[in-house]
Parts: structure tokens; sequence; C-alpha cells
């Protein structure tokens, strides 16, 4: 029925992951990574949202519909982004050349 | 041929169209969970926006790095994990029936939403007061910015401004597990109201975890 | 043998209907059935009053000239004809009426897994409605139901910002129906009720509900954006300050073509259904159309950019979307030969609602034909925004959509009424729709081919012989959407009453009393047989109610 029940020890142990990653992410927008500064820092939110879905979202111990769910939810999200980008990508390809 | 199945012990909150109440249960959490898929969808056209934008304005886009108070919107970061934190316990606290260590919990999950949407208020206004609202107070000192800069704040106002939303209604929802808790109505059987608030206000949160980035930490360097 | 029930009820049995009395057991019940009534009531309320606006405009399509009305005005026309149709009738129509009502019962259940939130659901679409209907009275909405920018941010002076909220709103009733329907499907069969056992009605209004949970939010937040850029007077669709007016299009497009399958689903369920009781056979290839409704709502997100292929999204979009539009007409055509196939060899009878499923499955056919031809993106360099654009989305919307929700009122209407409705009048009307419809949009096709462009309120003089049939078709076409206005009130009164299963079909809901009690069944079914058994010589007994 309802997920077991973690001891309080795992809860502040992804809490002090994720505050680390805070500042983590902080201290590296501070470095002139060129291009690969947007990627860290997405790179960190997307440990942490992740850490957050399956430690306390508990996902990790829930059923394989709820996975399913969840990484239909992403899914969709990525056909969004892709097919909207590979518009705005490509605008550059043709004779209409860039809008901006 | 008829199924009868076999009386099972519940409480009052077994609703009559329900046969278990374990069915009950999982009908509430991937009622939850749906919901949240589709605040996904709703957040991630922000997002999609955001991205093209700052993919044709890098250098605009930066340019409204300086006027992000990184600290004030890394201790905000923090204090959701923190309400993060509380949210969880309280959950726990839900599973294993402790009335008292529930109502603590979440209220202070409420006070430290409270404290985020506070620090939120106080960054609104300080973008008033130094003209970066666009169309109703608006003056940006880089001109060769101040087009695109428009389009940044724009979506930062509506990007953190449908989170706060969110966010407060939250608080309300919040409420409401305080004055069930108050009142008794769980017990380590059935605390299902906790933990599908639960799973909404992580969600907020991690809305929150890729706008802090995204909005704050553009940095000096370009794309 | 057989322990379905054939003898009719007596006033006396308590139903559904007569469980309670008094308004408040109608605007505060929690009763999936009820729930489809009042939605059925304020459906074709607003069908109505969207189609007051189509003969408006049939009206000055008489004449070449713009003589009934000025552009303004027509343009206010054609704007709330499209926002009436397609957000309070269509995507609505069916899983609010027939889904609501039928979906629990299909699969054994006593209700939909959350009540209340589906009453939510209803007064949320009222709202809805209402600011939209107040839209129109204040003075009318002139952007188009598609609310392109800069147009709509900028320029229009129109109640821009009521209709928006009223669209707005209404997006989470929609949302709120669909996440009922899954979480139902999912959590709420009955013992024995395996996926591969449901009616092809509940796969398709699953695959309809996916659509309404993924692609309504992004809808939503557009119409937050262009209402934000209304009150900031500048925004992220502002040429003025670097944005993009495309980037509208793909958000909104996003969704909307997607609701066009939110649309079309539920009613391939209904001719499922319909199709195998009325050719007495079951459906041929039951997994291949539960799985092409699954497709066509996953391959429709993959798709919206051949709206765009001459607005200013790059060729390389177009290219790329115009294939996936060839693809997802592929499931599509798949059920169409199935339905087929199910009734060759068959006992085929016309009933009323088989003429409708008839009329579905060839206007259907020529309605996704024709959107082949504007996927193919230079054909629809020439085609995109004439009238050939609106005889083909008329053609599968009403040709098919429309017809197969009137084919499933009829058929459930026993059911959901306890009454028959009087045959020989509906056969009539379905025939007047069938010749109205036709002589409506066919001439659409050939003007629009020829160059007739869509949302004028005037046109060249050679196009006037065509507009001048399709207006005669359209007084053709409201009279048969009248005439059964007419009989299905009078049957509550005067019509037969009905026994359980009128026609002999197989489902779990034609084995429960019509009108079914409140809580469907006395004891939950244990479903031991695959559907559609209409072959079966001794059918499927349960003891499931009175």
């Amino acid at each position: 029925m309802m997920h077991q029940v973690h001891p309080v020890r795992m809860y502040l142990t992804i809490f002090a992951v994720l505050i680390i990653l805070t500042f983590t992410t902080v201290f590296v927008a501070e470095l002139d990574l060129g291009p690969w500064n947007v990627f860290v820092a997405l790179a960190i939110a997307a440990i942490k949202a992740t850490l957050v879905i399956l430690f306390f979202m508990h996902v990790m111990e829930s059923s394989s519909l709820t996975k399913l769910f969840v990484v239909a939810g992403l899914m969709w999200l990525g056909l969004l982004f892709g097919l909207t980008f590979n518009d705005y990508m490509s605008r550059t390809w043709s004779a209409l050349g860039k809008w901006w | 041929m008829a199924a009868n199945t076999e009386v099972v012990e519940h409480g009052p909150e077994l609703r009559h169209h329900f046969e278990q109440p374990d069915q009950q249960y999982q009908a509430a959490t991937l009622g939850m969970w749906t919901f949240l898929l589709t605040e996904i969808m709703f957040f991630g056209g922000l997002f999609a926006a955001y991205a093209i934008y700052r993919a044709a304005y890098p250098d605009a886009f930066a340019s409204t790095s300086q006027y992000m108070d990184v600290i004030v919107g890394g201790v905000n970061t923090a204090v959701l994990i923190c309400s993060s934190l509380t949210m969880a316990l309280a959950v726990r606290s839900g599973q294993l029936g402790q009335r008292n260590a529930v109502i603590l919990f979440t209220i202070a999950t409420m006070i430290l939403g409270a404290v985020f949407l506070g620090v939120k208020a106080y960054e609104y206004h300080h973008k008033w007061v130094e003209h970066l609202v666009p169309g109703f107070n608006w003056h940006y000192e880089d001109s060769r910015y101040a087009h695109h800069a428009q389009i940044l704040f724009f979506l930062y106002f509506v990007m953190t401004g449908m989170h706060a939303i969110h966010m407060i209604v939250g608080e309300g929802l919040l409420l409401s597990l305080v004055i069930m808790a108050w009142r008794k109505k769980f017990t380590s059987l059935w605390s299902t109201p906790i933990e599908i608030v639960g799973l909404y206000w992580h969600f907020v949160d991690i809305v929150w975890i890729f706008l802090f980035p995204l909005l704050y930490l553009i940095g000096k360097h370009k794309l | 043998m057989s322990t379905l029930v054939e003898t009719p009820r007596t006033g006396a049995e308590i139903n559904y209907l007569n469980a309670d009395y008094g308004w408040k057991s109608w605007l505060f019940t929690t009763d999936h059935k009820r729930i489809a009534m009042l939605y059925l009531i304020s459906i074709t309320g607003f069908f109505f009053v969207g189609g007051f606006f189509a003969f408006l405009m049939r009206m000055e399509l008489l004449t070449p000239r713009g003589d009934l009305v000025q552009a303004d005005t027509y343009n206010k026309f054609f704007t709330m004809h499209g926002i009436m149709m397609i957000f309070f009738f269509l995507i609505p129509s069916i899983p609010a009426t027939l889904g609501n009502f039928l979906v629990p019962i299909m699969i054994g259940a006593r209700d939909l897994a959350f009540p209340k939130i589906n009453l939510l659901s209803w007064y949320i679409y009222i709202t809805g409605g209402l600011f939209a209907l107040g839209a129109v009275v204040a003075g009318g909405v002139d952007t188009g139901w598609t609310f392109y920018t800069p147009f709509s941010t900028t320029y229009s002076n129109t109640y821009v910002m009521a209709a928006a909220l009223g669209v707005f709103i209404s997006g989470f009733s929609s949302i709120l129906t669909g996440l009922n329907f899954v979480v139902t499907i999912h959590k709420m069969r009955a013992p024995g009720m395996t996926w591969h056992r449901m009616p092809l009605f509940i796969w398709s209004h699953y695959a309809t509900s996916i659509i309404q949970i993924l692609g309504t939010p992004v809808v939503a937040i557009t119409i937050l954006l262009v209402a934000a850029e209304r009150i900031f007077h500048v925004g992220v669709f502002d040429p003025a300050v670097g944005g993009d007016p495309i980037l509208f299009q793909h958000l909104f497009w996003f969704y909307s073509h997607p609701a066009v399958y939110i649309m079309i689903l539920p009613g391939m369920g209904v001719i499922s259904e319909l199709v195998t009781c009325f050719s007495r056979k079951r459906i041929f290839g039951y997994t291949v159309v539960a799985y092409s409704s699954i497709a066509i709502a996953v391959i429709g997100f993959l798709v919206w950019g051949h709206h765009m292929f001459t607005t200013g999204q790059s060729m390389y979009a177009g290219l790329v979307f115009s294939a996936l539009s060839f693809l997802v007409a592929v499931p599509s055509a798949i059920k169409v030969f199935n339905w087929t196939a199910t009734m060759y060899r068959g006992s085929v009878s016309f009933d009323a609602p088989m003429l409708y499923v008839f009329g579905f499955i060839g206007l259907f056919t020529i309605g996704g034909l024709t959107g082949l031809f504007l996927a193919a993106s230079a054909v629809d360099v020439h085609l995109q925004d004439t009238y050939f654009v609106v005889a083909h989305f008329h053609y599968v919307m009403v040709g098919g959509m429309v017809m197969a929700y009137l084919g499933g009122i009829h058929f459930w209407w026993p059911k959901m009424t306890g009454r028959m409705y009087p045959e020989a009048w509906a056969k009539f009307a379905a025939l007047v729709v069938f010749v109205g419809f036709n002589l409506t949009f066919f001439p659409q096709f050939m003007a629009g081919y020829l160059g007739m462009p869509r949302r004028y309120h005037a046109y060249a003089e050679e196009f006037q012989v065509y507009n001048v049939l399709s207006s005669a078709g359209a007084s053709i076409l409201g009279a048969g959407y009248l005439i059964p206005m007419v009989y299905l009130v009078w049957s509550l009164w005067f019509g037969k009453r009905a026994p359980a299963n009128p026609w002999g079909a197989v489902g779990l809901e034609w084995m429960i009393p019509s009108p079914p009690p409140t809580l469907n069944f006395d004891k939950t079914p244990v479903v031991t047989w695959e559907a559609y058994q209409y072959h079966e010589p001794d059918r499927p007994e349960v003891e499931v109610g009175r």
C-alpha cells in the first residue's frame, strides 16, 4: 500500500546533497566556462530534480505505472522542445535567414 | 457469478465507489501524478519560450544578470529546499501516525514557503524601483539591449509569478492539512492527503530548481 | 437461456433519474450519469450558439459583395463560430456526455475515480462558457479562434481578454475530465476486465484523455502569455522588442492540432461500438484498432507545424512536419479498413445509428484524404487559407465527429433515458443531415481549390455559385439538426419505454436496466469474456443488477 517508511537520516542526506549542489551551481556560475556554463547549470538542476523525484516524491519505490507517467511527462516536454527548436535551429539553413 | 470482495477493515474515508482502501490510495496518487504531468507541460511552454529567446539574444540575456541578486536567489533556493525537507518529514510522520509531528512539520513548511514568497515580494519591489518592469516601468541602462532585455524580464515576471501563484495555492493546501491533522483525521492507515500535497509541493520546488539557474545565473558569460 | 432483461421497467423502479428530486440534487450531484446529462444540455446550448453564427456567415456569403455586415463584424462571426464550436461543443462533446455516462459502466465500476472533480469540471466548463458568451454579448472578438499574434496581442480592439479567459478556463474542464478518465481506466476496472477485454470506446477515451492531459496545458500558458502581453503592452510575441509571432503559433498549435484528435477519437470509439452491434459481428482486428487509437494520440503531437507551412517556419521544419503528417494518417486509415472489414459478411441492419455510421465512414474518409492533400507542403502553398481547408476540417469534424455524436446519442438514448426515440423520424433526420452536409461543404472544396480565401466576407464573382449551393445546404443541415432536437425531447415524455437491451447489443451497459440505477451495479461484475461476443450463440450472462 503506502511506501515503506524511511529513516529520517535518508531525508537529511538528500537535503544536504541538494544544498551542496545549490552552492556548487552558484560557484560554477562565477567561473567562465564559455558555452559549458549553461550545460553545467542545467545538469546540476537535473540532478537535484532527480533526487527530489526519486527520494522526496518516493518514485524510487513507486509502481511501474508511476515511473511510466514521470517518464512520459518528460518525454512530452522533450517533444515540445525538440520539434520547436527544430524550426528555430534550421531557420538559417534556408533563404528565410535569421529573424532575430 | 458475482464478486463479493472480502470485507476489508476501513475507516470512514473509504468512498462508496471504491472497493478497497488501497484502490482509493492508488487512484489518489495516480491522480496527483497525472495533474503534475499537466503542470510539467504548463511550465514547459514558458521554458521553451525562454530557451528560444536566450539562444537568439545571448548578449542581451547575459546583460540582465547584473540586476539579479544571486545571493538572495540562492538563499531563497535553499529556503525552498528546506521546505521540501520539512514536507517530506511531514509525509513520513503521517505514515507513522504521529499527529503532532505532522502539524509541526506542515507548519514549518508553510513558514518556509511564506519566507520564500516574502523574499520574492521584496525582489519584485526592487525590480520596480530599478525600472525593470516591462510595459509599466521600464528603463534599461544599456540601450543596445533595451528591447531584448524586456523579453527576459517579461519572462522573469511571468515565470516567477506563475511559480508564486502555485506556491500560494500550496500554502492553502498545507493549511487544510494542518486543519485535518488538528481534527485527528489522519491515522497510520490513512494519510493520503499529506502524501499527495507533498507531491505537489515537491513539484513546485522542482520548478524553482530550474528557474533559479536560468534566471539568476545567466552570468557574465555568454551562451 | 439468456437472463438479459427484456421487459420494460415500470416508473416505480428507482433509477438515477428519479432517485432524487429537486434542483439541488442535480446541481450538487456527484453521479457521473447526472453530470453527463448536465453536460448534454449545456453542450447542446453552445452548439446552437455556434450554429447561429454559422447561419449568419452563410447568409453574408450568399452574395459576393460584403453587403450584409461590415468586414469587422464578419470577423467576429467566424471567430465566435470557431470558439463556440471547438472549445465549447466539439472538445467536450462525446467525452463529457457519452464518456461520462458510459466509461464507468463499461468497465464495471460504480462511478469515476473522482466524482466531485467530475462535477467541478462541469462548473468550470460553465464558467468558461459564461466568459465566452460575455465576450459575445459585450461586442464580440475578431481574432479568429486561433488568436494569432500580433493582432490578438496588440492590434485587436475587441473583447480578446474575455474570450481568451473563457477558453483558458474551459481548458481546465477538459484537463480534469481527461485526468478522471485516465485514473478510472487504470484503477477502477472490474475483476477480469483486462485491458484487452475493454470496449474500444474505452480505448479511444483513454487516448483522448492522454491528449487532454498533455496538450491542453500548453495552450493554457499560451493564452496566458497573450493576456499578459495585452496587459503589459509588451511581450514575448511582440516583434517590436524582438519577439517572434511564430512562437505563438508553435505553442498554440502544439495543443490545437492534437485537439482535433481529442475531437475525433471519441467519435471513432462510438463507431466501433455501433458498427459491431449493427453488423452482429465482433470488430475486425481488435488489438490493431485499440493501439491505433494510442498511435493517433501520440503521433498527433508531432505534426502541428503543418498549420504553419506558409507562415514563416523554416522549410526544413516544414519538411519534417509534412512527413510526420503523412504518418498520422495511417492509424486512422487502419480503423476505416477495420470497420469496413467488420461489416463484411456481417448481418447489417439499417437502424438510425447505423446510418450515422455509414455517413461517418464515408465522410471521414473524404475529410482524412483531403487532409493528406494539405499535408503535402507544396500543395498546401496553394490551398492554405482557402475554403479547401475549411471544407477539409468540416468533413472530419461535422461529417465525422458530429455524425458519430448523433449516432452515439441515438444508440445510447434508450439506456440513458429509458425511452426509445421514433425510428422513422430518426432515419429521416439522418438522411437530411447527410444531404445537407454534403451540399454545404462539397462546393467549398471546389471554391477553395479555385482560390477562394477563407475568413473573407466578400469574394470574387466567379465563386458565387459555390457559395449559394453551400448556403442552401446549410439551411438543410440546420433543419436536419433541429429535427432530432424535437423528437428526442418528445420521446422523454411520449417515447416507448426501453428495455435494458433494445438493440441486442453486447457490453456491460446493456446488462443493467434502462435507465441504470445510481450505483450502476448491485454486485461488481466479474468479466470472463472477450469484447464484442456477437458470434457466440450463448452470450455471457452475469448477475449485475435487478
